[in-house]
């Protein structure tokens, strides 16, 4: 009888889970099958689960929004833009999976992706080889686009983005020295922390010592209690906005009192949301100035407020800005060819986008100005500007 | 004789081990290829747990960082010879098979000395316990890595080429190695050493009291389960750009948990099963969004409560086609203390 | 001299609530001789719980005109979380563990880390996946002592997790079913025999270390000052590697191993590496089950053949 009840209860798991598989798809995302011939497919391949979810799910707002739009503008070349979405779960074996999966089964035209360097290594290979175009919005490490011809990039690489904090620190704020306190489960956060550091050692400066957290970590007195002991000037943290207004709030309440500066990693309003008072005072350098934006970046943030019920992240923004160029770009192709796409997004010349003016240099990475800002009062506001 | 009969076997294996590759690239598009040779990473990662955990009823939870070691050991070795190697030999397929294969057997070594290094230890504990300190391991190797500067650290070893690891792995050496490995645990589990380890498993002291040598024959069999997943990691390595810590989290433990528990815990035909499960039911599920993980916990739920033996419990495939009462008794391993 | 004692203070207020915690999973392994891997995430969700009760009660309306949130909702908030987790670990109990109690050792534990990453992959759907900042249930203040830094969420930490713990002592010493829970834990069979009804009392056992781990993750939550869904996971492994160190089954044993994980973690964390923090927990988990598997205040159980 036992026996008979286990089998019965196996049977019926199993086949709900198989029902549960067939089933159709859920019609939020629109997933689906091969492109019918009056749509250009696009592919974005983000972590939408895992320890990294919340970045992959603001790139994707952004992405989403910049098709929408151009859907509601009557699509590109007379047809629609369908977006596909699929998650890596922040694993790069998945994150090969995604973008095979975009090209053989959703065929898509050219793919968007990923947010961390080491995922788009992994999907850009793949990319590359099957020659589909990709752009990634947030992915700094210079690797990335070393690959081959078909992988482009919309935001800074790391080399440039750490000396800009590193010729701010030393020009504009005549510190001498200054600490870091860097990310290393975080290559983005590595990049930037060794490209500031040669700048400024080469600028004159010191850095007095370097600690380091993982990502995901929640305690930082240690680490602030170390450097409170030093004579740093200032500390530089390029990490994520998640950790950032927690280190800001530490070093406030274990009495570190020196500014805090940083890279676009930032952005968000989180960042005011956690760090509070103890933010402010401090630097970052980003893609746009949201108190002297353009019209567009404005209408942008805007829009996505209203869509979303929160403003941008910076990864937000570079996701929208990844899915205009490739946008812009099908339209200069004037046809719905991968390599034509490709050739017109290595022709991008002075796109005015959200953030910036872009141009897509050689080495297939944009050539765009920085912008630093302080935080006060719990917005941020422009500071100053420096271009590559 | 028999040593040419076998010679004659082996041969034609791998030939329609070939024969199987041709057709399966022509006929499938490369998503579906990939999914193919995860499944097969999958077997071996799984047939390879299998022999502590369900042979020798040794649970370890901390399996993804013998596969770490094997992947970044593989990936490092690899990228080392393949100037030599080519140098000596000039480019050319059977140059790329010399160093892929040497670098298989390097990852394969360290996975399998740090397994020792592991089993050692901790082998002495029993049930919960040898779990806990497994996972303990298998964490502190992934930490170990993600400060290795000289292995990229937290990005990954990408080796020395822009466009990453060499992509060796193909269907031929994953299926190749995957029959090599399955014949050699099969024929170690069913050999004297096996029923020694299966009596390690239905109870440990009256094996010893029959001058069973227990601790020497675990740590063998967690070495010999550490190389394998070594060689797994290999593979991995080299199908992908780079090898990055973060591919080796705790989930990745689970994960291969999961497929010997599907199949069934202690039957090397339940193992491979159950591989091929994990790799394409995630795939499958991709339509249900984020609610995979979800699911996909709850299945390990119901499993365990519905039917905790799995697949096919102890039973091999061959037990039913037999149709003789085997031997082995249906209970699922005790982890007394 | 200063930065360490600022160490010592900040591992042992981490380390308060790693006792905590540790409680949790040393009375469940006490008895059921079960490694509840889901401690970690029930611990998760009475810190949210606490997050959104506080939420609910206005915190975010007193946080904008800068006044304290008033001491007798901070407490209603702690009472909420804790009946709340309490609820969840009896649910988990009866759902996941009860059906598996007479199954090999194995089985359970597999479920428990079913129901683990259940928890946490629920928690990312249900609670987002982005950080929270922890509403300020209580307003902060800095007292600066020999140059080191105190506030008061450290020393209601300490005063809290002291209470509780002191709380469960004379519980575990003083009630019946306190005195059913030793006996359980003691030899279970011969506890049934004795007309005690087992499923009641592991059904309390559940409900007490869960409702102490929903109170630490209030507390975590005021310390840590933000919260995620992932936040149970290896909090709880650390938890459970101090009830091993303190002696699986020993409440004092929990409390003295939460302290010493907590003030290793912050000494490893300030004067070797930040990056080492989570592996030398693993390290003391290694050596303390290769030299004294009983833990510190263990007794060595002689299994005889």
């Amino acid at each position: 009888m036992r026996i008979l009840r286990r089998t019965l209860i196996s049977g019926l798991c199993a086949t709900a889970l198989a029902s549960a598989i067939s089933c159709k798809k859920s019609p939020a995302d629109s997933t689906g099958s091969a492109a019918e011939a009056g749509e250009i497919v696009v592919g974005h391949y983000a972590s939408m689960t895992g320890s990294t979810a919340h970045f992959g799910q603001d790139t994707d707002r952004g992405v989403r929004l910049a098709i929408e739009e151009a859907n509601a503008q009557g699509g590109v070349l007379g047809k629609k833009l369908k977006l596909v979405t699929l998650d890596t779960r922040g694993d790069s074996a998945e994150a090969a999976n995604a973008v095979n999966r975009l090209i053989d089964v959703e065929k898509v035209s050219a793919v968007l992706g990923e947010v961390a360097s080491s995922l788009s290594l992994a999907g850009g290979r793949v990319a590359q080889r099957r020659k589909i175009p990709m752009i990634s919005p947030t992915s700094t490490n210079p690797k990335v686009t070393e690959v081959g011809d078909y992988i482009f990039r919309v935001c800074f690489i790391d080399p440039f983005q750490g000396k800009v904090m590193a010729i701010f620190a030393r020009n504009n704020l005549k510190f001498d020295k200054v600490a870091i306190l860097k990310d290393v489960k975080n290559d983005y956060s590595i990049g930037l922390a060794d490209a500031f550091q040669k700048a400024f050692s080469a600028a004159g400066g010191t850095i007095v010592v370097e600690q380091s957290y993982s990502q995901g970590d929640t305690d930082f007195s240690a680490q602030v209690t170390a450097i409170r002991g030093t004579a740093a000037q200032a500390v530089f943290v390029p990490g994520y906005y998640s950790e950032v207004g927690t280190i800001a709030r530490t070093a406030d309440r274990l009495g570190l009192k020196v500014p805090l500066l940083g890279g676009d990693g930032w952005d968000s309003p989180d960042l005011f949301k956690i760090g509070g008072d103890a933010i402010n005072g401090s630097y970052f350098s980003d893609h746009f100035a949201p108190d002297v934006a353009s019209a567009k970046s404005q209408a942008f943030v805007a829009n996505f407020s209203k869509k979303y019920g929160q403003a941008p992240t910076g990864l937000g923004a570079l996701g929208y800005e990844a899915a205009l160029v490739l946008i812009d770009a099908i339209k200069r192709a004037g046809k719905n060819d991968p390599s034509a796409i490709r050739d017109a997004i290595a022709a991008t010349k002075d796109f005015e986008g959200v953030t910036g003016k872009i141009t897509i240099d050689a080495q297939r990475n944009p050539q765009k100005s920085a912008v630093v800002l302080k935080v006060e009062a719990g917005k941020a506001k422009f500071e100053t500007s420096i271009a590559p | 004789m028999r040593a040419a009969i076998r010679l004659a076997i082996a041969a034609a294996v791998l030939l329609a081990i070939y024969g199987l590759m041709l057709g399966v690239e022509a006929g499938f598009t490369e998503y579906v290829q990939r999914i193919i040779l995860l499944a097969g990473i999958n077997v071996i990662l799984a047939v390879g747990l299998n022999l502590i955990n369900g042979t020798t009823g040794q649970f370890s939870i901390g399996h993804a960082g013998f596969m770490a070691v094997g992947a970044y050991g593989a990936a490092f070795v690899g990228v080392k010879l393949a100037g030599p190697v080519h140098g000596l030999l000039g480019p050319g397929a059977f140059a790329d098979a010399l160093v892929f294969n040497l670098a298989l057997l390097a990852g394969a070594l360290f996975a399998g000395v740090t397994g020792l290094i592991v089993g050692m230890p901790s082998l002495r504990l029993r049930g919960d316990y040898l779990a806990v300190v497994t996972l303990g391991f298998g964490e502190i190797i992934r930490i170990l890595f993600n400060n290795a500067s000289f292995l990229g650290s937290a990005t990954g070893y990408f080796g020395d080429d822009p466009s990453g690891l060499p992509a060796y792995t193909n269907f031929f050496w994953v299926f190749a190695w995957v029959t090599l490995i399955v014949a050699l645990i099969h024929n170690l589990t069913f050999s004297q050493t096996g029923r020694s380890l299966t009596a390690i498993r239905e109870d440990e002291i009256a094996a010893e009291a029959m001058a069973t040598p227990s601790t020497r024959l675990k740590v063998t069999a967690f070495a010999i389960s550490a190389a394998t997943a070594g060689i797994a990691g290999g593979l991995f390595a080299h199908m992908q750009a780079g090898v990055r810590p973060e591919d080796f989290r705790f989930e990745k433990s689970i994960d291969m948990i999961v497929m010997i528990i599907v199949g069934g815990l202690g039957s090397i035909s339940g193992a491979i099963l159950g591989g091929i499960f994990v790799a394409v039911s995630l795939e499958l599920m991709r339509d249900l969004q984020q609610y995979r993980l979800v699911l996909y916990a709850l299945l390990l739920i119901l499993i365990m409560i519905v039917r905790p033996e799995g697949l096919l419990g102890t039973r091999e495939l061959h037990h039913f086609l037999r149709r003789k009462k085997s031997a082995t008794t249906p209970a699922p391993p005790t982890g007394r203390a | 001299m200063t930065q360490f004692l600022q160490q010592i203070i900040n591992g042992l207020s981490l380390g308060s609530i790693y006792a905590l915690i540790a409680l949790g999973y040393t009375m469940v392994y006490g008895i059921l001789k079960l490694i509840n891997f889901a401690h970690g995430e029930v611990f998760m969700v009475g810190a949210y719980t606490g997050f959104y009760a506080a939420g609910a009660l206005g915190v975010a309306g007193f946080e904008a005109k800068s006044q304290g949130f008033p001491l007798y909702l901070a407490l209603l908030v702690l009472i909420i979380a804790m009946a709340a987790a309490a609820l969840l670990g009896m649910t988990i109990e009866f759902l996941a563990y009860r059906p598996v109690r007479s199954a090999p050792r194995l089985t359970p534990l597999i479920t428990a880390i079913g129901v683990s990453l259940f928890l946490q992959n629920a928690g990312m759907l249900l609670f987002s996946p982005n950080p929270q900042r922890y509403p300020a249930i209580l307003s902060e203040v800095r007292f600066e002592v020999f140059g080191v830094i105190v506030t008061n969420i450290k020393l209601t930490i300490f005063a809290v997790a002291l209470c509780l713990m002191l709380g469960l002592h004379l519980f575990v010493q003083r009630t019946w079913t306190g005195r059913a829970m030793r006996a359980l834990s003691f030899n279970i069979d011969a506890a049934r025999l004795m007309g005690i009804d087992t499923n009641r009392v592991i059904r309390a056992t559940f409900a007490i270390g869960s409702a102490l781990a929903a109170a630490g993750g209030i507390l975590f939550g005021l310390d840590q000052i933000t919260i995620n869904p992932l936040m149970g996971m290896l909090t709880g492994l650390k938890a459970f590697v101090a009830a091993v160190l303190g002696g699986i089954g020993s409440i004092p044993g929990a409390v003295i191993g939460g302290l010493l994980i907590g003030l290793a973690e912050q000494l490893t964390a300030g004067y070797l590496s930040p990056e080492y923090r989570d592996a030398i927990t693993f390290v003391i988990l290694i050596l303390i089950l290769l030299l004294k598997p009983e833990g510190l205040l263990g007794v060595l159980r002689v299994e005889k053949v």
